[in-house]
């Protein structure tokens, strides 16, 4: 378990400057369920980018990359605007590549 | 023969004004960055004579205006956090609906310094002076001083910012003046000059505002983890207020000539009965004072001026002497102690003396010379512990 802060350590007035946050990796609250994507059948409309809630869609040369576990809610927003289905919830168990990857190219990055 | 007039440093500066125009004078001085306000009575006349201080170009603030006191805390808080020195202004009904964000202010650490015309809360709706409003943010976590006079109206208000924006402080504070009968009543108040009030309160700074370039996250949610540890916090900038409230009256001495103890003892030195109370009715209470003296009484009182952090210590260490203590509060608590005679009562917690609660002047009704001296004569009588009184109410 993390270490606790003592009143005395903490900024006043419940502020958090930038450098003292610890990565609240809230991809913890994720219940059952997980996107993954068929890479071959993305347009690169990036749809999923700008509704995820959670800033959890990654992009790399302005390119649909992958999803980003450590943040993402599972809340299904990207299977709901992806215009060609390529993303689908999958159950959290299942093994994919990094960055959900259903199958197609593997992982180089 | 020709009178002289006698030669007075002071007078030069001596201006008629009354409580409302004296805080608003301060805050002219002081030039805050950002006023949000929304008119009430008895509040309106310190909001109305600043605004015109900015309409004339006398100061460069930016007043905003909301469309109710919930939203003239919120955007307080809004402008403060950003790095701006913030005030407000307000009174009864006004302050019942800024609460939710006083404790958010509080919590936030957030210096924003607000005058209020103290008045009673409805119902029955009511526009004059009780403490009523004062005692609803009593738990808010703000520090509140209330004023006898337009004068002490005018030197808290140049002394609010400095305590709220001590860094061990880092609190809201309540600058309280009676409504009516301090808000809009002239007196002869003595004015600092501008540049020694812009000296004495010096640049507003914060730890964390927002306009900063730093990138800071305010405001967010505490899960019991670390609820307790944030409050816990709040309750030693409380305790730091105390002394730097001291420190400050001294410094304030220096400039003014005026030094305002938290708790101030009048006559107590042999005193064998005294009072506790707070507000305009101290100036009444000391003439009575004085014309007990006069045929040998020995009485006094003790005039609190800082409500919180409450000057317990002091207050105990001032009654040390007298036998019978009243506390005369111009509030109610439904069902329970009134609230000065409880900070009172546990304050002299232990100590053998005969207490007694006094409750007066509810919704403006004056409070006679006779009826404080009847309480004197009433504290001379042996006697236990009795209900809370009620002066001059038709049973």
């Amino acid at each position: 378990m993390r270490e606790l802060k003592s009143s005395h350590q903490l900024p006043i007035g419940g502020a958090i400057p930038a450098q003292s946050a610890a990565p609240p990796h809230t991809g913890g609250w994720r219940v059952g369920e997980k996107p993954g994507v068929q890479l071959d059948a993305c347009v690169n409309c990036l749809l999923c980018w700008i509704y995820c809630p959670d800033s959890a869609i990654k992009i790399k040369d302005e390119a649909f990359w992958g999803f980003d576990y450590d943040y993402c809610k599972g809340c299904g927003v990207c299977q709901e605007v992806c215009p060609t289905g390529a993303i689908k919830m999958v159950a959290e168990t299942l093994a994919l590549s990094p960055f959900g990857r259903i199958g197609g190219e593997s992982d180089a990055g | 023969m020709p009178v002289k007039a006698r030669e007075n440093p002071l007078s030069a500066r001596m201006r008629l004004l009354t409580g409302a125009e004296a805080a608003a004078h301060a805050m002219r001085q002081i030039n805050p960055d950002v006023v949000s306000v929304y008119p009430i009575t008895p509040q309106t006349p310190i909001i109305q004579t600043f605004a015109k201080f900015v309409a004339d170009g006398e100061v460069d603030t930016e007043i905003i205006n909301v469309e109710s006191e919930h939203s003239a805390m919120s955007a307080a808080v809004g402008a403060a956090q950003a790095g701006a020195r913030t005030m407000t202004a307000t009174a009864s009904q006004g302050l019942a609906l800024m609460i939710e964000i006083v404790y958010i202010a509080a919590s936030m650490r957030l210096p924003i310094v607000m005058a209020v015309g103290n008045r009673a809360l409805s119902g029955p709706i009511n526009i004059h002076c009780d403490h009523a409003d004062s005692m609803l943010a009593r738990d808010s976590g703000m520090v509140q001083i209330l004023t006898e006079n337009a004068q002490e109206a005018y030197d808290f208000m140049v002394m609010a910012p400095r305590l709220a924006e001590h860094p061990e402080v880092m609190l809201p504070v309540l600058v309280g003046q009676d409504g009516f009968t301090i808000t809009h009543s002239a007196e002869p108040v003595s004015l600092l000059p501008d540049a020694e009030v812009r000296r004495f309160v010096g640049d507003y700074r914060i730890p964390y505002p927002l306009l900063s370039g730093e990138t800071v996250t305010q405001g967010p949610f505490a899960m019991p983890d670390y609820y307790f540890e944030i409050k816990a916090q709040q309750v030693r900038a409380m305790q730091a207020a105390a002394q730097v409230f001291d420190d400050l009256s001294e410094a304030y001495e220096a400039y003014s000539g005026r030094r305002y103890p938290a708790v101030e003892g009048y006559r107590l030195d042999d005193a064998d009965r005294a009072l506790v109370l707070m507000g305009s009715s101290a100036g009444t209470a000391k003439d009575v004072v004085d014309a007990l003296r006069a045929k040998g009484e020995k009485v006094g009182l003790a005039q609190v001026r800082l409500f919180r952090p409450f000057p317990a210590a002091a207050l105990r260490e001032m009654l040390a002497g007298v036998s019978a203590v009243a506390v005369l509060d111009r509030a109610l608590s439904f069902g329970g102690a009134p609230p000065l005679f409880a900070e009172v009562a546990a304050g002299l917690f232990g100590r053998t003396l005969s207490l007694s609660s006094y409750v007066y002047g509810l919704g403006g009704r004056d409070l006679f010379p006779e009826q404080i001296a009847e309480v004197f004569r009433e504290l001379g009588l042996a006697k236990g512990p009795a209900q809370t009184r009620f002066i001059g109410l038709r049973e």
